[in-house]
């Protein structure tokens, strides 16, 4: 399965690298959304619940993005009937396309995270830098795991941009309310690691919970 | 023993009757040519030999795979050339055929191999939205080769292809390659020829195959 998984992945990280068509997309949109909220908000700083909540709900409207191609492949030059014709376990392909959303998501936040930073953050990150990779990274996770199931439900469906949002914004409401709660404490002037343990807790039980659920329905998910 | 055993078959699309009351039995290295005209059910025929639809109704075997229960048998087995190559337009030939190779198991070098016999390998290196449609058509046979499949599901597999190209081809997907085949075709008389047995499809209906197949 593993072994299934990581081909399906090389593949998809391959085609992206050539296509450009998810990742410089969602890049793009992140700084855009931060450059509207610097001007928008007429401010040059943000802080606290206000920077956590921008940097945030900018982040997963930009994976909403990374969801909806994430099947673009399959979609379109019939890469589903390929994977389902090849003795595949297709957890193997719940696994490769959830791992494809969390390097996307990692790519863009190496760009959007720092552009955040310059254009909006008033503190500046200061010694919190690794509890907000701690955070970035679960919340990734989460993303993943859900981003993975929302796509492949949307795959065959005609309307599936309008699809993706729609499941995916709502299902991702907990991953929003304990990664900006995590990382609020971060963007305060004194910047204290607050009640960090009991977000990424929850963060992390969140993450168990869609793993394993999107294991168990993605076989369903693909059946005709 | 017979490779494929289909008993009152039947598949819908909603309320509409994709295929009904198909019954056929092809033995092992026997070809069944599946004639009709657009919309008669044929390709629906191969996606459920494939494992790709689950019947609704009657019953299937196929190499020895009860369907739908025991579909997960059938890709090892099974290879299908369908109206879409099941390649992606960004990766060469080869990277295509390396991935399919990956899913299945197989060397690489089986790779070469098959890009050999359908005389591509020259061609193998470029991505595949640069290449013909009578490449891709290689190609997609090539992949569905790769492992060696006993079953091979053809739908109009010569589309696209010069006659150097068929004949090309023909050890490899023709009755001379041996393996158990399910031909869809528009040629009729061609069909006909290479088969062992003929299924005529109306509707998704069982019919004679005649005249009035096309009408």
């Amino acid at each position: 399965m593993i072994a299934a998984a990581r081909t399906i992945l090389g593949k998809d990280l391959r085609i992206e690298l050539r296509t450009k068509e998810s990742v410089p997309a969602m890049v793009l949109f992140s700084i855009t959304v931060y450059v509207l909220f610097h001007f928008g908000l007429d401010r040059d700083s943000l802080d606290g619940a206000l920077a956590a909540g921008v940097l945030w709900v900018t982040l997963l409207l930009a994976a909403v993005i990374g969801v909806s191609r994430l099947f673009a492949a399959e979609r379109e030059q019939g890469g589903i009937d390929g994977l389902l014709l090849s003795p595949v376990d297709r957890t193997a392909l719940f696994v490769a396309k959830a791992a494809a959303l969390f390097v996307f998501l990692t790519v863009v936040e190496v760009v959007a995270v720092p552009a955040f930073g310059l254009l909006l953050l008033g503190p500046g990150l200061g010694g919190a830098f690794p509890e907000l990779l701690a955070v970035l990274a679960l919340g990734n996770l989460g993303v993943a795991a859900v981003g993975a199931l929302v796509a492949a439900l949307a795959a065959e469906t005609r309307a599936h941009e309008l699809i993706v949002p729609l499941l995916l914004l709502p299902l991702l409401v907990p991953v929003l309310i304990a990664c900006a709660q995590a990382t609020e404490p971060l963007m305060r002037q004194d910047a204290v690691a607050e009640d960090l343990g009991r977000w990424l807790g929850l963060l992390s039980l969140y993450d168990v919970v869609f793993v394993l659920l999107s294991v168990a329905v993605f076989d369903f998910l693909l059946e005709d | 023993m017979a490779a494929i055993e289909l008993e009152r078959l039947e598949r819908r699309y909603g309320e509409r009757v994709a295929l009904g009351g198909v019954s056929v039995r092809v033995e092992e290295g026997q070809t069944l040519a599946v004639l009709g005209g657009n919309g008669a059910g044929k390709t629906t025929l191969l996606r459920v030999l494939a494992g790709l639809l689950r019947p609704h109704g009657g019953t299937a075997r196929v190499l020895g795979a009860a369907l739908p229960d025991e579909r997960w048998k059938l890709p090892a087995q099974v290879g299908y050339v369908g109206h879409e190559p099941l390649l992606y337009r960004e990766l060469t030939g080869r990277e295509n055929l390396r991935y399919h190779a990956d899913l299945h198991g197989v060397p690489h070098a089986r790779v070469d191999t098959v890009l050999a016999e359908v005389d591509i390998a020259d061609r193998a290196d470029e991505p595949v939205r640069d290449l013909s449609k009578g490449l891709v058509q290689r190609l997609a046979i090539a992949r569905a080769i790769l492992h060696d499949p006993a079953l091979l599901l053809l739908d109009e597999p010569r589309a696209n292809l010069d006659p150097a190209a068929a004949e090309l081809v023909e050890p490899i997907i023709g009755r001379a390659s041996g393996r158990t085949r399910v031909l869809v075709s528009h040629d009729v008389e061609g069909a006909l020829a290479e088969s062992d047995v003929s299924l005529g499809l109306r509707s998704g209906r069982p019919a004679p195959v005649d005249a009035e197949l096309y009408r």
